[in-house]
């Protein structure tokens, strides 16, 4: 109740990183970091290489237990559930090099991706009973419904792994879709990509938050970045040096120190 | 079209065989190819779709079969008690399903065990495994009799209207058996692996990180890969100990799993019908040299199709047939489908 009331002000915190630490024996990868994603925003996880963005990513997916600390997810404690427990409660993520099932056609990836929306198990898909047919049609018309919106109707039938690269970004994004996120957590989905490309993704990602979907993103790409971000959290050796709105971010001495000063003369010159 | 007709008209094929073919030999060399066809289904369900591979596959196939022995024969053990433990003959397919249940409860085990050990260290296990299996048929004498064999298994039966169940001595009607428990099989396997349960299971063999991410359980589903698959390898041995009608140590060995390994992988591992064609090749291999080369170069010939096959055919046998039939299809559209160009060309004018 008090969260819909509040929504008209400040939208409802999404998710929560608190007082996060991650030590890979000695070596600390994440100290203490301390963040919120709002219901509905798009917020932006920049800094260097080694920074421990992918790091954070891992511990609020669920694929790295951190030292020290608590992810919540709407109040619910992220940090003992496994990933397939996470992506139940519609937090599912990408990952950095392969997000895609390479083996499999174009439309089985994104079938895969909707394992949670299908009901049938061993005996129904033994015994095919009528509605175990009927869930394949609605899965299947979801799943063109799904490739459509990225733009990859044409490819259904095509062997993933023949993908141009920028399609398989796409698909990639097409199967976290599939598995019906709240929370999207996009780990540099536009590395690699050529200008054009990464100008189809940013409407991608924006679309995908104009449906409702949080969206936290780690990118290097920073017209990507200060196009879309509603915040950017700057992370340098594993703690948090600057928070705000992409503006502020950019004139942050602390941040132009330390990383974004090379890249905003670059962009000028 | 022609793809869906093909096993079916395949089994057609195959089950009027034995009105015009009357060599027993040849009827017994089908049956027992047969019988490992089946074997080497339950393993591509594992290794060609979920990724892993089980090189103690054939403890599987012998807990079938001894469990089916024991059962229909029937035992007394001394378990330290005042009186032994006495388990009266069963009904030969009542033995059947203990056969092809102890062997799924077995699957249940390893695959629960998979979740911990993955990839060499699965192996290993499995091996271990069978391995273990072997020493207790071996040494167990008061169940098993050891060395000695079980002798004198009773065969299967079928249910005739008006004779009721009579037991099938006939080699052309244990081949029917075979043949019925075969496309059974391959429905099965068919229908899993088309489902919502088989996209998980290659999801997992495709990206495990990736299939965890999006919700999958992937210990639960190795965990039904596992028990089905025992469970099929033991209905393939239960088919065995009542077509042979011995059962001894011996059929824990570890050349039946290769045997089973590389019929998957020759005809074409993740395929459906792989096995048959791998089976149907390195069944037969054998049996067509036997007439035209001496002994030692049988082997020879046998190892050297093989690494011909992998060499040329690394996918296998079907795969490579499939891309040859979807390239001459495909050929005359080449020129409409080439989709990176456009793109290039976009990237560079902006």
């Amino acid at each position: 109740m008090s969260a819909q009331l509040a929504a008209t002000a400040t939208p409802p915190v999404a998710l929560e990183v608190r007082d996060i630490a991650v030590h890979f024996s000695g070596l600390v990868a994440i100290s203490r970091m301390t963040f919120a994603v709002p219901e509905g925003s798009i917020v932006s996880l920049i800094g260097p290489n080694g920074a421990g963005k992918t790091t954070a990513f891992n511990v609020i997916t669920g694929f790295l237990k951190p030292t020290a600390g608590k992810i919540l997810y709407h109040g619910t404690d992220l940090t003992r559930l496994s990933p397939d427990r996470i992506a139940a409660l519609g937090v599912v993520r990408t990952f950095q090099r392969t997000s895609i099932f390479g083996g499999c056609s174009v439309l089985s990836n994104v079938l895969t991706g909707m394992h949670q929306r299908g009901r049938t198990e061993t005996w129904g898909a033994l015994l095919r009973p009528r509605w175990v047919g009927d869930e394949d049609a609605r899965l299947e018309a979801e799943a063109a419904e799904i490739l459509d919106f990225v733009g990859l109707q044409n490819r259904a039938d095509e062997m993933a792994g023949n993908l141009a690269y920028g399609e398989q970004r796409l698909l990639g994004i097409a199967i976290a879709l599939a598995a019906a996120p709240k929370l999207l957590l996009l780990d540099e989905p536009a590395a690699g990509l050529n200008p054009s490309e990464t100008e189809e993704f940013i409407g991608v990602v924006k679309r995908i938050r104009d449906r409702g979907v949080t969206v936290l993103l780690v990118e290097h790409d920073m017209k990507m970045v200060m196009g879309i971000s509603d915040t950017v959290v700057v992370l340098n050796h594993g703690r948090i040096i600057a928070e705000g709105t992409p503006e502020t971010i950019q004139h942050d001495p602390d941040v132009i120190r330390a990383y974004l000063g090379q890249g905003v003369k670059h962009a000028e010159a | 079209m022609t793809a869906r007709l093909l096993p079916w008209l395949f089994v057609a094929f195959m089950a009027v065989l034995p009105l015009w073919m009357h060599d027993q030999y040849i009827l017994y060399v089908l049956t027992s190819t047969g019988i490992f066809i089946i074997a080497a289904m339950s393993l591509n369900l594992l290794l060609g779709y979920t990724g892993q591979l089980s090189l103690g596959h054939v403890a599987f196939f012998g807990i079938g079969a001894y469990t089916s022995a024991l059962l229909s024969l029937g035992f007394d053990l001394d378990l330290g008690g005042a009186e032994p433990f006495v388990l009266d003959p069963q009904p030969v397919w009542i033995a059947f399903l203990g056969g092809i249940l102890m062997a799924a409860v077995f699957g249940w085990l390893i695959g629960r065990l998979a979740f911990r050990v993955r990839g060499a260290y699965f192996v290993i296990v499995t091996i271990s495994f069978a391995q273990v299996m072997r020493m207790v048929a071996l040494n167990w004498v008061d169940l098993t009799e050891g060395p000695m064999a079980l002798n004198n298994i009773p065969p299967l039966t079928v249910w005739w209207p008006g004779e009721g169940f009579v037991p099938l001595y006939s080699k052309e009607h244990y081949y029917l058996l075979v043949l019925a428990v075969g496309v059974l099989s391959y429905v099965i396997i068919h229908r899993l692996v088309q489902s919502r349960v088989g996209r998980a299971l290659i999801a997992l063999r495709e990206n495990e990180s990736l299939a965890r991410s999006v919700g999958i359980n992937v210990t639960r589903y190795l965990v039904i890969a596992t028990v089905v698959s025992a469970g099929m390898a033991g209905a393939a041995g239960g088919l065995y100990t009542h077509y042979i009608r011995i059962v001894d140590p011996d059929i824990f060995m570890f050349i039946y799993t290769v045997t089973m390994v590389i019929m998957v992988i020759t005809g074409g591992k993740g395929t459906l019908a792989g096995p048959v064609v791998g089976g149907l090749l390195f069944g037969f291999l054998p049996e067509v040299l036997r007439d035209v080369a001496r002994p030692e170069v049988q082997w020879i010939i046998y190892g050297a199709v093989m690494i011909v096959i992998i060499f040329f055919l690394p996918q296998g046998i079907v795969p490579a047939v499939g891309k040859l039939f979807s390239r001459k299809k495909k050929h005359p559209r080449h020129d409409a489908r080439t989709p990176t160009a456009p793109r290039i060309t976009e990237g560079a004018s902006s």
